[in-house]
Formats: C-alpha cells, sequence, structure tokens
C-alpha cells in the first residue's frame, strides 16, 4: 500500500513514512561508515533547506529521519522534495561535518567498576589486558547521539568484537560506564538497564542540562579512552562534569 | 511568600508536565511532556489559558495539595476521587481553591493519568526550554511531600466550568499506519495483528506500554536483526518475547526492535490512559483517513471551549454528576467503535 517500498527490493536509499508525521531515508541495512557519512550529510541538507512545515530533522547510523506538521503541509509535495533531494546526488560520498573533536577520556577498565571486562574479552577471544589495549588502540567515532540524551554509539571495533547483546540485562550500569556489543560501544549518559556488557567506567558525564553546552558530543567527534588505575577513580570524580577527560579540534 | 501549591502527599510519578521539548531528537532526548496531551488542552480550557502552561500528572493516584493563596483549579484526565475540604469535587472542571483548603485527591476511577491545573500554570524553571520532567532523562520536578511548586500569576478568570471528557480511559480500538518495517512481518501475522484483542499490561510507564495479546504472540524473523534506527511516540515495536509494546512520549530516541506499525497522535492518549487489563485493539487505517481523523481531533481541540458549560452548585447534583461522569467515563469507552 502506501508504505510500499518505491526503490527495487533491497535498494538504497529508501524512502519510507514514518508515522503519520514522518519521513526516513534509509541508507543501507547494515551499519556502514559511507551510510553513516551520508545519513548525517543528508540531515544537515535538509536543515539548510529549511522546509516550510517540517519541525525536527535528525540522523541515526545510517538513517535520516524528519518530523513535519501533517496538518499544515502537503505531505506528498514534501515527500516529492525530499526524494529529489536524496536522488541529487551521491550522499555516500558525502564529507563528514567540519568543526570535530578528538576527545581523550580516561577509564577505569574492569575492577568491581566494570566487572564484565573479563567475560566481554573472553566473548572477544582476547585476555582482558589485550581487550584494554585494543580498545585504548582504537579511535571510535561517535556515529549517532541517540537512545538517551547525550548518549553516543561509537564504533568501530575490530571484527572480532561482534560480540552479541546478553540475552538477560544488567539492571543498572551508571553514568559514564562505557559498554560493548557487536563492534560497538556506547557511554551511558544516565543510569539505565542494559544488555551491553560493561568494560569500563568513566567519569565523563554527557547530559548536563543545566549548562550551556548540554551534550557535549557531536556525530563525527573520535573518542580515544586512557586506562587508568582504579586508584585514580575518586580523582577523576572530583575534576566535574567532564571527568577528566579533554578535547581538542581536529583538523 | 509568593503564590504556590504546597504538596502534602503524592504518588511516587506525579510530575509537572507541559507540552515536552521537541526538537532534541538529534541530542537523544525524546519529547516528554504530557502523557495525555489532550489532557492539557482540556486544562487549559477550563481555566481559560494557554495550552503551553505547565501543570500536575498524577499517575494511579493523586495526592493531597494545598494553595498558599486563592487559586483557581482545574481537574482534568483520568477522573480520580478528589475532596475540597471534604466536600466532593467534579473532575473534568475548574474550582476555586482557597488558601489553606485540603485539596485531596484519591486513586484513578478509570484512567491512568490524572491532571491538576493552576490558574497561572505551574512555574517551575523551564530546563531546556521546557518544564516537563522527562523521567528517564532525569531532568524536571518529580513532585513530593513537602515541596512548593511556585504558580505563575493568573490574570483572572472563571471557576466553576465543566467541560466533559472525551472518553478514553477505558482502552478501545487504536488505529495506526504502516512503516517501514510493517513488511518484515507476514501477511497473515498482519491480519492477525488486527483480529487480536490485547489487554494493557501491569507493565507500563511513559516510555511506552506492553499489550499481552489472547493468543499468539508476534515475530518477525527479519527483525531479529535491525540496526538501532530512528523510534518515535505511537511506534509499536515487537520484542523478543511477541509482545507489542507501544511508545508513549518519553520513548527512547533510537531503538532496535522491528516496528509492526505507528499509532496515529490523535489516539496515543487513548493508548496512555488504557488502565492494567483494559482490552485494546489496533486497527490500520491508510494515510488518507488518518489525516482525516487527526484534522477532526485537531478541530475538536480549537472547539473546547465551546464545550464548557456551569457547574451545577446543587451538593446533591454534584453527587450525581460525579456518579455520573465517572460511569460514562467508563462505558462510553467500552462501546465506542470508532
Amino acid at each position: 500500500m502506501d508504505s510500499a517500498p518505491r526503490h527495487p527490493a533491497g535498494g538504497f536509499p529508501r524512502l519510507d513514512w514514518l508515522g503519520l508525521d514522518g519521513l526516513l531515508v534509509r541508507f543501507d541495512a547494515a551499519l556502514s561508515e559511507p551510510a553513516n557519512r551520508a545519513a548525517l550529510a543528508l540531515r544537515h541538507a535538509v536543515e539548510r533547506a529549511g522546509w516550510p512545515g517540517v519541525e525536527e530533522v535528525t540522523s541515526s547510523l545510517v538513517s535520516t529521519y524528519l518530523r513535519f506538521d501533517p496538518l499544515a503541509v502537503d505531505d506528498e509535495g514534501l515527500r516529492a522534495r525530499l526524494a529529489e533531494l536524496v536522488a541529487s546526488r551521491d550522499w555516500t560520498g558525502a564529507a563528514l561535518p567540519g568543526g570535530r573533536r578528538l576527545w581523550r577520556v580516561p577509564a577505569v577498565f574492569g575492577t568491581d567498576l566494570a566487572p564484565q571486562l573479563d567475560e566481554a574479552a573472553a566473548l572477544a577471544g582476547l585476555s582482558p589486558e589485550k581487550a584494554v589495549e585494543e580498545i585504548a588502540a582504537t579511535r571510535l567515532r561517535v556515529q549517532t547521539i541517540g537512545f538517551a540524551p547525550g548518549q553516543p554509539y561509537l564504533g568501530e571495533l575490530p571484527d572480532h568484537w561482534a560480540i552479541p547483546r546478553q540475552t538477560e540485562l544488567t539492571p543498572k550500569v551508571q553514568v559514564g560506564a562505557l559498554c560493548v556489543a557487536i563492534r560497538q560501544m556506547t557511554l551511558f549518559s544516565v543510569s539505565t538497564p542494559t544488555g551491553w556488557r560493561q568494560v569500563a567506567q568513566t567519569a565523563l558525564r554527557l547530559f548536563r542540562p543545566d549548562s550551556e553546552v548540554p551534550f557535549p558530543l557531536r556525530p563525527g567527534d573520535e573518542v580515544l579512552f586512557q586506562p587508568v588505575e582504579r586508584g585514580a577513580w575518586d580523582r577523576l570524580r572530583a575534576d566535574g562534569p567532564d571527568g577528566g577527560a579533554a578535547s581538542e579540534m581536529l583538523p | 511568600m509568593s503564590r504556590a501549591l504546597i504538596v502534602h502527599r503524592a504518588g511516587p510519578t506525579t510530575s509537572v508536565q507541559d507540552g515536552g521539548r521537541p526538537g532534541f531528537l538529534a541530542q537523544g532526548l525524546s519529547r516528554g511532556g504530557a502523557a495525555d496531551r489532550l489532557a492539557l488542552a482540556e486544562g487549559a480550557a477550563l481555566l481559560g489559558q494557554g495550552a503551553a502552561l505547565a501543570a500536575i500528572e498524577m499517575a494511579g493516584t493523586g495526592g493531597v495539595f494545598e494553595a498558599t493563596e486563592d487559586v483557581r483549579i482545574a481537574l482534568t484526565g483520568a477522573p480520580m476521587r478528589a475532596t475540597l475540604g471534604g466536600a466532593p469535587l467534579v473532575w473534568g472542571a475548574s474550582h476555586r481553591l482557597r488558601a489553606g483548603q485540603p485539596l485531596e485527591i484519591g486513586p484513578a476511577v478509570a484512567g491512568v493519568y490524572g491532571y491538576l491545573h493552576v490558574g497561572g500554570g505551574i512555574a517551575v524553571p523551564p530546563i531546556l526550554g521546557a518544564r516537563g520532567a522527562h523521567l528517564a532523562a532525569g531532568i524536571g520536578v518529580v513532585a513530593g511531600a513537602g515541596d512548593r511548586l511556585p504558580a505563575g500569576p493568573d490574570p483572572g478568570g472563571e471557576a466553576g466550568l465543566a467541560l466533559p471528557a472525551a472518553d478514553r480511559f477505558a482502552g478501545g480500538t487504536i488505529r495506526a499506519v504502516r512503516g517501514p518495517q510493517t513488511a518484515m512481518f507476514p501477511a497473515d501475522a498482519l491480519a492477525r495483528f488486527e483480529a487480536t484483542r490485547f489487554a494493557r499490561d501491569a507493565r507500563g510507564n511513559r516510555m511506552g506500554v506492553r499489550l499481552i495479546p489472547d493468543g499468539e504472540g508476534f515475530h518477525s524473523r527479519a527483525g531479529l536483526s535491525v540496526l538501532s534506527e530512528i523510534v518515535v511516540p505511537g511506534d509499536i515495536q515487537v520484542s523478543g518475547d511477541g509482545a507489542p509494546m507501544v511508545l508513549l512520549c518519553e520513548c527512547q530516541t533510537t531503538g532496535g526492535y522491528p516496528r509492526i506499525g505507528t499509532v496515529l497522535p490523535c489516539d496515543l492518549p487513548r493508548v496512555a490512559q488504557a488502565p492494567p487489563g483494559a482490552a485494546l485493539t489496533i486497527r490500520f487505517v491508510g494515510r488518507a483517513e488518518a489525516l482525516d481523523a487527526e484534522r477532526a481531533a485537531a478541530a475538536a481541540l480549537r472547539a473546547l471551549p465551546k464545550r464548557l458549560t456551569p457547574l451545577v452548585r446543587d451538593p446533591r447534583d454534584i453527587r450525581d454528576l460525579l456518579a455520573y461522569q465517572l460511569i460514562s467515563g467508563v462505558t462510553a469507552g467500552e462501546t465506542e467503535g470508532d
């Protein structure tokens, strides 16, 4: 019916209605670096276009979403405009956004603060020491912000980190918990249950509702985790919302 | 001191709510705001003020409140047993609350979310442009005993008006549109989905409510490998256990479960207000029908002030009126076929 794909099966990008008041453009079915850049670039293009009736634009890992007021705008017309913009260029060739930052974030791996390090390392076929070394050596990119306010999806770790989520949820991880699943990491901005395994604890707060910069991380930013001793934890926590983290502009 | 509402007692999820914070999806923050936005509009109509003002949302049960100065109040949303200085108060109406008078609001008689509005609105400091508490994000005011909730200036106006509530407190038929992942479910499963009678699970909150099917659950083989994707309020996601979950205003912003469809915005209050055990069915509609429904709902919102009627003052009538409203709130929801 009205939501039937208008592209060949499996063909991307795909444009669909999402709810009565939304349109979704998907660039791939699986996570890929070009699709991730495409989603972000299309989002910025729709923002710049400033079409009337469009109330919000965002992107997730490989898709761009646009919310509109269905009573204020001709929805079919808007869909046609979006389809035209999508078809106007190869978005997967887009560059990353400007103004990206590199974050260096101290993290306590393992110990009582992050008890699932050994388990996660074993699933990845690594010793805990080697696992920490690999994570610390990987510049992880913020692929999108989502799930909770200011919270990044970070990628990607090497192939052998394609470990599944747990079937049983961890009842609660703390703000700043660094968790892993399916080659991605996330740094929790709220305290919540999760199916991802916690490998480290940071003191970085990524949602600061009372601050001038409530959401410090942006898509495209890169993050390096720096292992620190358990004994450093109290000092990191006393450092304030940055928890010892520092950032610099990427060239 | 300044105009305020003092909280003497409150249920565990009593919070300040307004229209929420649309526009922060890219930052991972869902809109939030009142679980039943129609109730906000009803309160605004009753007090003759803007619908952007904040009110107190009471989940399941009310509390005991007192005003520091004479104020106008309105009670909307899920009908709850309310008394003022011991005398019963009509729900779905505006009243005058004298300074120091105890306003007691008991459990919901139907529905889930009741609202207490004050002339001038609840004027707690805005956070990121809004006053609504986002419980999952940990921002805003969750009200508890001893709190003083400031009230904004009230230019004054009428009280003692009634507004019959649109029935939405006992489940019923919910309309949904198909979406990008609907086709991940086989056609026979989709037909069975529409024919299924669901019961609202006891598990439910402002993030979403789980629906228990009266038969077999729903599964999508393709859906097991869905990449995390934007999710929006109204999305009906189907997790591993086969029971659909309808996402509400405070849902996460991305999710990895397949979504069978999305509930129309105008039908979301009915989902949020369905109490545990209430029967719900879901019907897919095309975009044209969905847009007509949304237009009709918007027109009904604009027409709310025209439906105000003076409240009957005789206490015996008030008791009758209270009884009448509570009964109609339950039965009409069951008989209305949409």
